[in-house]
């Protein structure tokens, strides 16, 4: 057992039980962090402040909504909007938070494939990534069955119906998963808790696991340059903080993330208050009604880019398509076959490939919107067709790749 | 300097996909009808000068308004109850108090002359069809069919409350009542729900409803939809443009362009923002505040944020 002595202070009396200067300093004071970055390097601590803004917030809802279908819609519409103090802002936040969420996260990730972040030692801190991406995809579409509107109705009959696989009909998978022939109470009671209960949990658990992964490799620079940690930090210790070249995460690093996550919230209350529309669709102000097809359906912005990858295809080739788009970005790390983890503008075909996808994707989302009449139609097609073009084309253009 | 470049291209990118998604994917799926600023060009215009007192006998007596609608401020009681109203003509006919400022002038003419053509569901009521409009239209009382009209429609004007003095439940109740619940006003077709003390008044009175609405169901095709969230599904634009004239965006629909005026238009779209988007106005106010307290937070997080680096550039 180890040997406490009496406590001259509370600080004291916690260190020995807790050690919390030893935390503080692996995690914050002699946690090293390059200090050629930008401030992409934040989006990393935007996001955990907009998860913990759809946490809270979430929670305020959760004390009003009923997850039934008779009574959902008007709890939301009626009780959280109009009687309950402040409730709409809860609302507001809450939507507009789980639509900017994906904004950050593509430019997350965007920037991870820019910079190489996910090679040398960074493959697990992809993966994380990956997983958080899916896991929050879940978190928004069940979020989204929710207030039992017609897009909730529509949109969890069009998604649960690709269980059916197909060409193999598995109709029973499908009623598996809503727990009844049509969306109805059971498939709202089962989404209600993966949303409330089992995939936050799970987030926070994969949060835990990305910035774990983060902690050995550190994060990459500007330049990928490879440091050497122990001699830039033993420089910073010694009082030469202008010429090490790395800084502490509190409060250096901190301090500059504050700072862009300032400007972030700036852009996140302008819509909240004045701007909403583009993350609660108007089609879902009308309450579920199962013998009503809703004119246009379409997902929410952040899956159009898959959904148009399923789209123009045939039901079994869309759906393997579909399966593909799913699962590529988790392979990245290994498909780029360069050992180059520097800037893609260092690094010939790929800088290329980088906006090539980048663009393929923004087409993509657009074409997963509006209806497939032409030329829309061929142009998502075709934009398909390079989505899978290119991840045929990274391992190859990657091998060709010379060391930089 | 190279952040700032790096801030121009994400926000480009967004931008582009913003417009994209959004602007752009709305005009493709639904059409765009611009407003007729509620002119009813297609009717002819009022040409006499109408004289109310001669007109109050008309709406009494030869016009036989009364026989089908109540006028409450002219102390004219309904001749049946809304339910029975509704199993007769397929609709209660609205209370005539305040039509005379609800709607236009001209179009209270035209549908005094000719109820199905100036509510554009002649469709509905083809020779073939063998229809005729619940409404019967005034076949004149013996004189000049035009002064006649227009003797009513003055008459109909100097009864209604002065514009200023319409609120917007009222301009709903005139012009949507009769055929759109409005749950969040604890509005239904056939009046305000009245807080019950006994479960089975409730019950007899929900019962009312669901005859009443069995009746317009029937007449209209379909039921009418609750308006309480439209606001916020359909837009203003949206539900401005249909009511000027609901063929031009749901061809063949069976609701009647109901002939408000400009300003009684913008009255019901207030009613229904007042049931599907009551806090708007603290929203402005909150938001106000909020962004006023994030741009200081933003401000101190540089001034920290520069009194850290200084040390490190
Ligand atoms: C035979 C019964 C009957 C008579 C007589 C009658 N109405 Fe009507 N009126 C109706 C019915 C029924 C409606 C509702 C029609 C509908 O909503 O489709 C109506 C609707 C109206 C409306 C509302 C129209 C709108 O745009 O929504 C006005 C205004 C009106 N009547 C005025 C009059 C006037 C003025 C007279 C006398 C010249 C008159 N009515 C005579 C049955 C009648
Ligand atoms: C005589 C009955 C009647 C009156 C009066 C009436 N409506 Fe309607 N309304 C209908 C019917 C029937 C529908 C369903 C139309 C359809 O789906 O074809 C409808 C549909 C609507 C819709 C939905 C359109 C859509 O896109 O689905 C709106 C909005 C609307 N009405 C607004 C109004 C407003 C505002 C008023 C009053 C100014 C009004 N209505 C008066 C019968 C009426
Ligand atoms: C949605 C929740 C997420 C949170 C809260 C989160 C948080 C963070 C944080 C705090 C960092 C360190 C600072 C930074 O570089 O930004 C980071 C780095 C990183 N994240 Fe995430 N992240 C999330 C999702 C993702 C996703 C979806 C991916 C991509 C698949 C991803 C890939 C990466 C990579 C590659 C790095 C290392 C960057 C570097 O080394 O420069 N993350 N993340």
């Amino acid at each position: 057992m180890a040997h406490f002595t009496k406590a001259t202070s509370v600080h004291d009396w916690l260190n020995q039980r807790l050690g919390i200067d030893t935390v503080r300093r692996v995690m914050a004071t002699e946690y090293w962090i390059p200090k050629n970055i930008n401030f992409l390097w934040a989006m990393g601590m935007v996001l955990a402040i907009t998860f913990a803004l759809l946490l809270v917030s979430g929670i305020f809802l959760l004390m009003y909504y009923q997850p039934n279908v008779n009574t959902a819609f008007d709890s939301v519409n009626y009780t959280i909007m109009r009687e309950v103090d402040f409730g709409w802002l809860w609302r507001h936040v809450h939507g507009v938070a789980a639509s900017v969420v994906f904004l950050v996260i593509y430019i997350h990730m965007f920037t991870g494939i820019y910079y190489g972040s996910y090679k040398k030692g960074r493959e697990l801190i992809w993966i994380s990534g990956m997983l958080l991406f899916v896991t929050f995809s879940a978190e928004a579409f069940s979020g989204y069955m929710l207030p039992w509107g017609q897009m909730s109705y529509w949109a969890g009959m069009v998604i649960t119906n690709l269980f059916s696989l197909g060409g193999l009909h598995a109709d029973g998978l499908v009623e598996w998963i809503r727990g009844d022939y049509v969306p109805a109470q059971a498939f709202l009671n089962r989404f209600f808790m993966l949303h409330v209960l089992l995939l936050p949990l799970a987030i926070m658990g994969v949060i835990g696991l990305h910035f774990g992964a983060l902690r050995i490799p550190h994060v990459n620079n500007q330049d990928g340059e490879e440091l050497d940690f122990e001699a830039e930090a033993a420089k910073y210790k010694a009082g030469d903080k202008k010429h090490s070249k790395v800084i502490a995460f509190a409060n250096d690093f901190m301090s500059k993330d504050m700072f862009v996550v300032g400007i972030f919230l700036i852009f996140f209350f302008y819509l909240v208050f004045f701007h909403y529309d583009f993350a609660m669709d108007p089609v879902n102000f009308d309450p579920a009604d199962g013998l009503k097809t809703p004119e246009h359906i379409y997902p929410e912005w952040y899956f159009l880019w898959s959904y148009e990858i399923l789209r123009p295809f045939s039901t079994n080739v869309g759906l393997m398509a579909f399966g593909f788009a799913q699962v590529i970005f988790f392979l990245l790390p290994f498909l780029d076959r360069s050992p180059n983890a520097v800037p893609a503008s260092r690094r010939g075909l790929f800088f290329i490939w980088f906006w090539a996808m980048l663009i393929d994707m923004i087409v993509l989302t657009s074409m997963g919107k509006v209806p497939p009449i032409e030329p829309y139609g061929s142009i998502g097609f075709y934009a398909a067709l390079t989505f899978i073009g290119l991840w045929i084309a990274l391992p190859i253009i990657t091998m060709l790749e010379k060391k930089a | 300097m190279k952040e700032l470049f790096i801030l121009a291209v994400v926000t480009v990118f967004t931008l582009v996909t913003y417009y994209l998604v959004e602007p752009f994917a709305h005009s493709v799926m639904h059409k765009h009808v611009e407003s007729e600023h509620f002119a009813y060009a297609d009717l002819p215009a009022l040409t006499k000068t109408g004289d109310a007192a001669r007109g109050k006998d008309l709406v009494m007596g030869a016009g036989a308004c009364s026989d089908c609608h109540s006028i409450s401020v002219a102390g004219m009681p309904a001749r049946m109850d809304a339910v029975t109203s509704a199993q007769s003509y397929g609709v209660n006919p609205p209370d005539l108090s305040n039509v005379g400022v609800v709607y236009d002038a001209k179009f209270l003419a035209a549908l005094i002359k000719n109820p199905a053509h100036a509510l554009k569901v002649e469709h509905k009521y083809t020779p073939e069809s063998g229809k005729e409009h619940p409404m019967a239209f005034f076949a004149g009382a013996g004189g000049d069919i035009d002064q006649e009209i227009a003797d009513m429609v003055a008459y109909l004007q100097s009864i209604a409350v002065k514009q200023d003095k319409l609120t917007p439940k009222m301009a709903f109740e005139t012009a949507c009542g009769r055929c759109h619940a409005m749950k969040y006003e604890n509005w239904t077709q056939i009046g305000e729900k009245p807080a019950f003390k006994m479960k089975k008044d409730e019950l007899a009175f929900d019962i009312q409803v669901i005859d009443y609405q069995d009746a317009l169901t029937k007449y209209m095709g379909k039921l009418p939809p609750d308006l309480s969230m439209y606001i916020r599904s359909r837009g203003e634009h949206y539900i401005s443009t249909f009511v000027e004239n609901p063929q031009h965006l749901l061809e063949g629909t069976a609701m009647p362009r109901v002939g408000v005026t400009a300003a009684s238009a913008d009255k019901v779209i207030e009613h229904l923002a007042d049931a599907g988007d009551t806090k708007r106005f603290e929203r402005e106010e909150v938001g106000k505040k909020v962004m006023i307290f994030i741009v200081i937070f933003a401000l101190f997080s540089y001034l920290w944020k520069r009194s850290i680096w200084k040390d490190l550039h």
